[in-house]
């Protein structure tokens, strides 16, 4: 690819360029800075160009070849974009099912083009509304979600056969998968031909967003049965959205980003696989990966965050290919959603967010997300208005049919600044999972709580940064504005607790007590044995009408809780 | 942060850290938490999912001289009033600080139930520092 004469003579003229033509020009106007830093922390070249792919001995098949084949650096689809746009799926829930159903409504109206379901924490943490921990956290930062009526009430009026959905849920995933499945079944709608996604992501919640319950070893069980369960009954469905969102959200650097999301992508191989052994089957990779999904951050740094994506997927491939003998090039795809970055949201000067977040879109839409969700000016104040979350949206279709840059397939591939970015991000990632591979993978890294320490570090060098103006933030640390913000914020109706209960003692009190007890002993069982895939137990419990928090206490009893070793 | 180190009578100050209710996003607690311990104070990080009877009673075990709670999950209002609740209950007279997702208009409403100071996104640590300080100066008459 690279001809030694040309490249000789590529050296020399760059040699006389900086010489004759730079040189000069910085005595008269030197540059802003002494050194020009990515987030990462490489220092970068004034200028890149085939040099810097030569030097390297970059070969453009291998590294990235074409789009819809291996390594799939330049995206999972041939025809990307120009086919099928990402889906618009903004992630949103509140209140009660009631008040998140009117939402989801009115998303769809605007143009939203799938739903992801935001829970409040009870729910994400096995806990009823009626719990004392749960008082006062009903339907704050999601749907309240105790039981299968409430899932009934959200999709009221919604097509569930033609929408797909997409779940936070990891610690409660079976049984919020659960009264999605029963309800899409009372409607006539058999689950195999349900699309969407449960997050199941359980490792990421011990090293940073912790919302866990189990110990890390039952939990990983959990999710791996899901995994295994729905790789056999919903072909449609993502079974696991292994996320790196929320380590970048926590602190950690795009390369940490990416070795932490594929370390915990590794482990989950292993564990289906090994339990595979013991439920006969899966017995190959081929039979689960292609339902495995992923979940990044995409942050205002344009082209770093761009090689982030680019270098994740060929990282991927490779994992699949050659680490577990993929055969299937839908296995070896790194499919993934992404959300802009909630950090890099101010509470000063709130509208400029909508400026970064477009920045950030961009680089989502540049690096080949297949879902998007823009996150909304006013979030570092509250959760969004209507108006808000209505020009998040706006921003996703302004790229899509105004921008252009949807037109061809990765119009980035090939330059030279963002192949070589995407190499290096690739090579320090790669390092870090080799440390993690070095100590036994993800779940023995997190029990010695490094990964968690790794994130705490940079988030404080981070902010050290700030603190000193290193890192410039509008309205925060530069173009300083004394005002108060004033926008309208939603608040959530104080009456949903209230309601919500109600509506749990009369669902408690028409049930077949005799069936539910024995639904909930039969989960008991099945926790309680090593070689059983939870999942069928805990749909038929949800089947019987027990409730989240009664499935979730069973497992409470038989596991036991989780208490993570604080690091700071 | 500060090249002395604060000293109260013949101890550090001891401030007591937490993430008050279920609400996980612990990012701006830890750094809080790290850089107070940098600032030369004495720092118990009681982490994630922290109910307020249980934050007292820590409070009370380590004598702190101030609490730092941080919430981001919206139910500020809520938990924090149970908490104050609880240390006028006991008999607990320290300064409080709130930190997390706090809409101005709500600012107000925490001071009037005791909090002594709330630190909304993109509150410098220097300034953090300095209201930890301060806070506890207040409450014991003496300069740290």
């Amino acid at each position: 690819m690279w001809d030694p004469s040309y490249i000789e003579k590529l050296k020399q003229k760059l040699a006389e360029w900086e010489k004759e033509v730079v040189e000069p020009i910085l005595k008269k106007l030197p540059e802003r800075k002494r050194e020009f830093l990515t987030e990462q922390g490489f220092s970068l070249k004034r200028l890149y160009t085939p040099l810097d792919l030569a030097e390297r001995n970059w070969d453009y098949l291998e590294k990235l070849s074409f789009p819809g084949e291996y390594p799939f650096t330049r995206g999972v689809y041939p025809t990307m974009y120009r086919g099928r746009p990402w889906t618009i799926r903004q992630y949103s829930g509140f209140g009660s099912a009631d008040d998140t159903n009117k939402r989801y409504h009115y998303l769809l109206k605007i143009g939203q083009t799938g739903l992801s379901m935001a829970f409040d924490l009870p729910t994400q943490l096995g806990l009823d509304p009626d719990h004392p921990l749960a008082y006062y956290e009903v339907g704050k930062v999601g749907v309240s979600m105790p039981c299968v009526k409430e899932m009934e009430i959200v999709f009221e009026g919604i097509p569930m056969d033609k929408i797909t959905t997409s779940m936070t849920i990891n610690a409660t995933a079976m049984e919020i998968l659960s009264m999605y499945i029963v309800v899409a079944e009372s409607k006539g709608i058999p689950r195999h031909v349900l699309g969407g996604t449960v997050q199941n992501d359980i490792l990421k919640e011990f090293i940073a967003r912790n919302n866990y319950i189990y110990p890390p070893n039952p939990s990983v069980r959990y999710a791996t049965d899901l995994i295994i369960w729905a790789a056999k009954e919903m072909p449609k469905w993502n079974s696991i959205s292994i996320s790196g969102y929320h380590f970048e959200e926590a602190g950690a650097t795009p390369a940490q980003e990416i070795a932490f999301t594929l370390a915990d992508g590794i482990e989950y191989v292993r564990w289906v696989l090994e339990r595979g052994k013991s439920q006969g089957w899966p017995e190959n990779v081929d039979q689960f990966a292609p339902r495995l999904s992923f979940f990044f951050s995409a942050r205002t740094n344009l082209f770093e965050q761009v090689a982030k994506f680019r270098a994740a997927r060929r990282m991927w491939a490779k994992i699949m290919k050659e680490r577990f003998g993929a055969k299937k090039p839908r296995s070896m795809m790194l499919r993934f959603h992404t959300q802009t970055a909630g950090v890099t949201l101010t509470a000063q000067q709130p509208l400029v967010n909508l400026i970064r977040t477009t920045i950030q879109a961009l680089a989502a839409v540049l690096g080949g997300t297949q879902s998007l969700h823009v996150n909304s000016y006013d979030e570092a104040l509250s959760l969004p208005t209507e108006e808000a979350v209505k020009l998040s949206i706006r921003v996703q279709q302004v790229i899509l049919y105004e921008s252009g840059v949807v037109d061809t397939v990765d119009p980035l591939g090939g330059s030279y600044y963002v192949e070589w970015l995407t190499d290096m991000l690739e090579e320090e990632a790669w390092k870090i999972i080799d440390q993690i591979e070095h100590v036994g993978g993800m779940l023995k890294a997190i029990e010695a709580g490094w990964p968690q320490a790794e994130i705490a570090r940079s988030a404080y060098e981070y902010q050290l940064k700030v603190e000193k103006g290193e890192i410039p933030i509008i309205g925060v640390n530069i173009f300083v504005e004394e005002e108060e913000p004033r926008i309208q914020m939603l608040k959530v109706d104080p009456k949903v607790r209230e309601r919500v209960i109600s509506r749990l003692k009369k669902f408690r009190e028409e049930r077949d007590r005799e069936a539910l007890k024995r639904a909930l002993d039969e989960v008991r069982r099945a926790a309680e044995k090593e070689d059983v895939n939870l999942m069928p137990y805990i749909l038929n419990a949800i089947k019987s009408r027990a409730t989240l928090g009664e499935v979730s206490s069973v497992l409470r009893e038989v596991w036991g809780e989780w208490r993570a070793p604080e690091v700071i | 942060m500060s090249a002395s180190t604060p000293r109260l009578g013949d101890r550090k100050p001891k401030v007591l850290v937490a993430k008050l209710g279920l609400d996980g996003h612990d990012r701006g607690a830890k750094i809080v938490a790290r850089a107070l311990k940098d600032a030369g104070f004495d720092v118990v990080y009681l982490g994630v999912h922290q109910t307020p009877e249980n934050v007292v009673k820590t409070a009370i075990e380590e004598d702190v001289d101030a609490i730092g709670v941080s919430i981001l999950s919206g139910s500020h209002i809520e938990l924090v009033s149970e908490l104050r609740k609880l240390m006028k209950e006991r008999g607990i007279d320290i300064p409080l600080i709130v930190g997390g997702i706090i809409p101005p208009s709500d600012t107000q409403l925490l001071k009037s139930m005791g909090v002594f100071e709330v630190c909304g996104p993109g509150t410098p640590l220097r300034k953090i520092i300095e209201i930890y300080k301060k806070a506890i100066e207040i409450r014991r008459g003496e300069k740290i």
